[in-house]
């Protein structure tokens, strides 16, 4: 093992960190908010992907594969959230079961349109090649990926930290019923949380889609892993849904370069361990 | 102000309010007194819409408000000191304050909250986690007070507070009082619930079983032994 191999892995990890970034911290808001688990969340990812696809082959353009592919699935995360989730407001095995029935229902629906071929999204000329450093070299686009984390992670911190919607959506992060109390209108902050977490989720869809694909069966599998990274990070915490997208993507990769046979093991194991001495997760509250 | 007829709230199955009727009129203090478990929070609860009734209807400001989500009776001008404070723990005192603020242009300001507890504007940065449990009980008080309210509903503002801090919230519910406001106050503490208060009920299994003036409350002994423990 060469330094060499360290530090290609690290970057390798913090990439695809990044992208669970994208992918979690979404879920980790509208649990926060609504204490709704949603299973379909992996589904805003994997049909974000496929929108971004069809942009792709109409318009030859990367940036609007992003944009449109996160638009369109804001769209289908308030309608569901509007029309249904509501509905069932309080009843969490009645949300668990409609989100897996969403999730289900977004499978066939994506294998009906795009069919079972996968595809991959072109990288943007730009974003193509190496960047080197000395006699290390890294893909250019994973590199990108870490930016775009990055730049949204600090967008989300201002906007949660530092402004008055922020400060509502934490208030009913802590009580979502006293923030009602005092005059919050928690159900539309809902809808917007909810919206904002399919966005982040088909924006990660779009963007991972140029380097892990886009083919069914997609949703189902990145699933877990947004999972792992909020309940390792705290259910409702920004600073706990970024270091657990980095801590999973390290380990998810490690995992898979070191010990390919245990790669599940190194990932959830560790999950194991940190529940069972913190319970709510390393950011979490009680 | 407030008029609630003929109130029946459940949890679930279980049926937790049998009819109650009151009602408290602009500017005064009305008090529900009673043991635990007697249904005086599941009023306030039924009142500001965390439990909407079954049935019956809650009237406030001309308004049927007994189906509102809790938000909009706020709006309507309704403040909620809620049991056991639940201030927002992971925000910061003035965080607690400012997000209460309904920018109504109404009298209430973080500068005149602070004017009243002088404490909430030396902790303006601390987390009100760290807070003791009489700061906690002002931040409450002045966060209600932020949404700029007609009617002031008020759990059991003295729960838990030792003597001092008991009379300190006495005197801000009489300073609020002059101030014109209407406030329904449940209370366990029955000295200071006789002194404020300009009317009193007594709640028992979810029935109002007394009401009358504080002064003939406290003379009725056996109402007092029967319903209340004195």
């Amino acid at each position: 093992m060469t330094a060499e191999f360290w530090i290609i892995q690290t970057f390798n990890g913090l990439s695809y960190g990044a992208l669970l970034f994208l992918l979690a911290s979404g879920l980790s808001l509208i649990f926060g908010v609504m204490r709704i688990v949603n299973l379909a969340h992996g589904s805003y990812f994997m049909l974000g992907g496929y929108v971004g696809l069809s942009v792709v082959w109409r318009t030859g353009s990367f940036a609007a594969a992003v944009l449109v592919g996160a638009l369109a699935i804001a769209l289908i995360g308030i309608a569901m959230e509007r029309l249904f989730l509501r509905r069932l407001s309080g009843q969490v095995l009645g949300q668990v079961l409609m989100t897996i029935g969403f999730a289900l229902i977004f499978q066939d629906a994506a294998l009906l349109i795009w069919g079972g071929d996968p595809y991959t999204i072109p990288v943007p000329g730009p974003l193509r090649g190496v960047l080197r450093a000395g006699a290390l070299s890294f893909p250019t686009y994973r590199a990108f990926i870490v930016v775009v984390a990055a730049v949204v992670a600090t967008l989300l911190w201002l906007a949660l930290d530092r402004t008055r919607v922020g400060a509502r959506i934490r208030a009913a992060v802590d009580d979502a019923e006293m923030a009602q109390g005092v005059g919050i209108n928690v159900p539309l902050l809902s809808l917007a949380v909810f919206a904002l977490g399919a966005f982040l989720a088909a924006m990660g869809g779009v963007i991972g889609g140029a380097f892990l694909g886009v083919y069914p069966g997609a949703d189902f599998e990145v699933l877990p892993y947004a999972f792992v990274v909020v309940i390792v990070g705290g259910l409702g915490s920004l600073p706990g849904a970024m270091v657990g997208s980095l801590l999973v993507g390290l380990l998810d990769n490690f995992g898979k370069a070191l010990f390919p046979e245990l790669s599940y093991f190194t990932l959830f194991a560790p999950m194991a361990l940190i529940l069972a001495l913190r319970p709510t997760g390393l950011f979490g509250r009680a | 102000m407030l008029e609630i007829a003929d109130v029946h709230t459940y949890y679930g199955e279980s049926h937790v309010l049998h009819g109650v009727s009151l009602a408290v009129g602009p500017g005064e203090i009305v008090t529900i007194l009673g043991r635990n478990g007697m249904g005086k929070t599941t009023l306030i609860r039924s009142v500001i819409g965390f439990t909407p009734a079954r049935r019956g209807t809650i009237r406030f400001k001309g308004e049927d408000i007994t189906r509102w989500p809790p938000f909009r009776a706020v709006e309507h001008g309704m403040g909620l000191v809620p049991q056991g404070r639940r201030v927002f723990p992971s925000l910061t005192v003035r965080e607690n304050l400012e997000v209460a603020a309904r920018g109504n242009g109404g009298r209430w300001t973080l500068a005149k909250v602070h004017e009243l507890f002088p404490r909430l504007q030396e902790r303006a940065g601390n987390r009100a986690n760290k807070l003791s449990g009489g700061e906690q009980q002002m931040l409450a008080i002045g966060r209600a007070l932020m949404t700029n309210p007609d009617l002031l509903l008020m759990d059991e503002p003295t729960e838990g507070l030792a003597p001092l801090l008991v009379r300190e919230v006495g005197r801000v519910i009489a300073e609020l009082k002059r101030e014109g406001l209407s406030i329904l106050l449940v209370e366990q503490n029955l000295p200071m619930a006789l002194k404020v208060a300009d009317r009193v009920h007594v709640l028992s299994r979810g029935q109002i079983v007394y009401s009358s003036t504080p002064s003939e409350l406290s003379a009725n002994h056996e109402i007092q032994s029967r319903y209340l423990g004195v």
